[in-house]
């Protein structure tokens, strides 16, 4: 198994941690001027999404963690795993469970395209894109004439999902562009 | 996309260019003279925590001008000081890179005290006036004794980061983390001493060694040191102890981060706005 040393970690290096895969964010030097040096580091344990920190002694080595991104297409729920198929044409499935998928739930539209988590092969995490289009299932009825300032109210989009901050001109059915960081509407999508 | 831009801003690079003035101008105020003593000089220091970077067939860029700067001392030179560049390797990062600028100097029969007295007149200077408080090590970091030497390394130097904001002088270090400082009274303790300003360890001062034979000793603790951890020998400066045997003059002397007093000045959160280019 491949190992890193502390010299070589770089922010979005996978590494593994008490049995855990792990996503570097940051690595800072530290050395007293006549002490030994350390590097204090940042990651996210990738099953978890926990942020952890540790000091390690600078040389000392850890085991890389076998973690790849790969865009996948979203087929359908099972009601137990969630498929995805592989883009490049190998037509490639995983199939991911619950935790996998929990962050992602709210924005999975089937044939649109994700990026899937592998470590080992097995996904252990789906990241939306930053803009999703999704249509709204439920909401207040539109006020006419009300276009462009004035209040807002929720919407209620295909995935299940509730967003705020939705213009009141906004109709059941109208597809919105949606800010998947933040959860919150950006636009009416062009049809 | 090509990375050929320098790392800090030009008008930073002028206020450093301002800042290296007032530097020189103080010490010509004291008639402290200036001296430039090699970068690659045929030996290093033996410290197991401070490496080295070896040019092979000629032997090292100076990690400190200390030994050089000694050898002056003992030939009869006066109070001096070297603002230059020295070299420590494998070290990068927010505040530190391989390539830094140090500011050296060395007072004839001054003891560690009055130097940081003239520490502290040099950083207000730099910096603007500020009080000073004092800590002792042990105050620091507890008790040395029985704790392994990495625990306490990673102890001071989170202990020097949570000193902020602020300006710290940490005196009084253990005898073992002496360094070429000379032992105090006590024999427990050293006359050695750190400025840190604002969680950022600035300076490291010494009333300083003279003693050869407790020299060689230090040298060879060391290289013992070295051995354990796998780290290469290091020769000793055999110039460097036969200025020592002609006599070193009873002086105080202190090197100072000067990219990182820089960084303070401007404001800076990381050596990269002080630098021209970073170092990779």
């Amino acid at each position: 198994m491949a190992t890193y040393s502390t010299n070589e970690f770089r922010s979005g290096m996978k590494v593994m941690l008490d049995g855990d895969p792990c996503n570097i964010l940051e690595n800072e030097f530290v050395k007293p001027g006549k002490g030994q040096a350390f590097n204090r580091v940042k990651m996210r344990n990738l099953m978890n999404g926990r942020v952890w920190e540790r000091t390690f002694k600078s040389g000392e080595s850890i085991e890389a963690a076998d973690v790849i991104d790969s865009d996948m297409e979203y087929l359908y729920n099972d009601g137990e795993f969630w498929h995805f198929m592989k883009t490049d044409d190998s037509y490639e499935q995983v199939a991911a469970g619950a935790a996998a998928v929990a962050e992602c739930q709210n924005w999975l539209k089937e044939q649109d395209v994700y990026q899937v988590t592998l470590w080992n092969d097995d996904p252990i995490a789906v990241t939306p894109p930053n803009f999703v289009e999704l249509e709204v299932t439920d909401t207040d009825p539109g006020l006419k004439g009300d276009t462009a300032n004035g209040g807002t109210k929720p919407a209620t989009l295909s995935t299940g999902a509730t967003i705020k901050g939705v213009p009141l001109f906004i109709n059941i059915g109208d597809v919105l562009k949606v800010d998947t960081r933040t959860g919150e509407y950006v636009s009416r999508a062009k049809t | 996309m090509s990375d050929w831009r320098p790392s800090a801003s030009v008008a930073q690079l002028q206020q450093r260019a301002q800042l290296l003035g007032v530097a020189r101008a103080f010490f010509a105020e004291r008639s402290v003279f200036e001296v430039q003593t090699p970068v690659l000089a045929e030996h290093t220091v033996t410290e197991p925590d401070v490496q080295s970077i070896e040019v092979p067939g000629f032997g090292y860029l100076q990690t400190s001008p200390e030994y050089q700067i000694k050898r002056l001392l003992a030939a009869g030179a006066p109070s001096c000081y070297q603002l230059g560049p020295a070299f420590r390797f494998g070290e990068q990062g927010r505040l530190h890179n391989p390539e830094f600028t140090m500011l050296e100097w060395y007072r004839l029969d001054f003891d560690h005290l009055q130097l940081m007295h003239e520490v502290a007149e040099l950083v207000d200077r730099l910096l603007g006036a500020k009080p000073y408080q004092h800590v002792s090590h042990i105050d620091l970091v507890g008790p040395a004794a029985g704790r392994p030497r990495d625990e306490l390394d990673l102890a001071f130097a989170e202990a020097c980061e949570r000193l902020s904001p602020g300006r710290f002088f940490i005196t009084d270090y253990p005898a073992d983390q002496a360094a070429l400082a000379r032992l105090n009274a006590d024999g427990a303790t050293a006359a050695r001493f750190e400025l840190v300003v604002d969680g950022v360890e600035l300076a490291n001062g010494y009333w300083e060694l003279m003693d050869p034979a407790e020299h060689r000793e230090r040298f060879a603790r060391d290289n013992d040191s070295r051995r354990q951890r796998d780290l290469p020998e290091v020769a000793s400066d055999n110039a460097f102890l036969e200025a020592l045997e002609a006599g070193l003059p009873n002086c105080a002397g202190v090197a100072v981060g000067f990219d990182r007093l820089v960084m303070l000045a401007l404001g800076a959160d990381g050596l990269d706005q002080v630098l021209t280019f970073r170092g990779q």
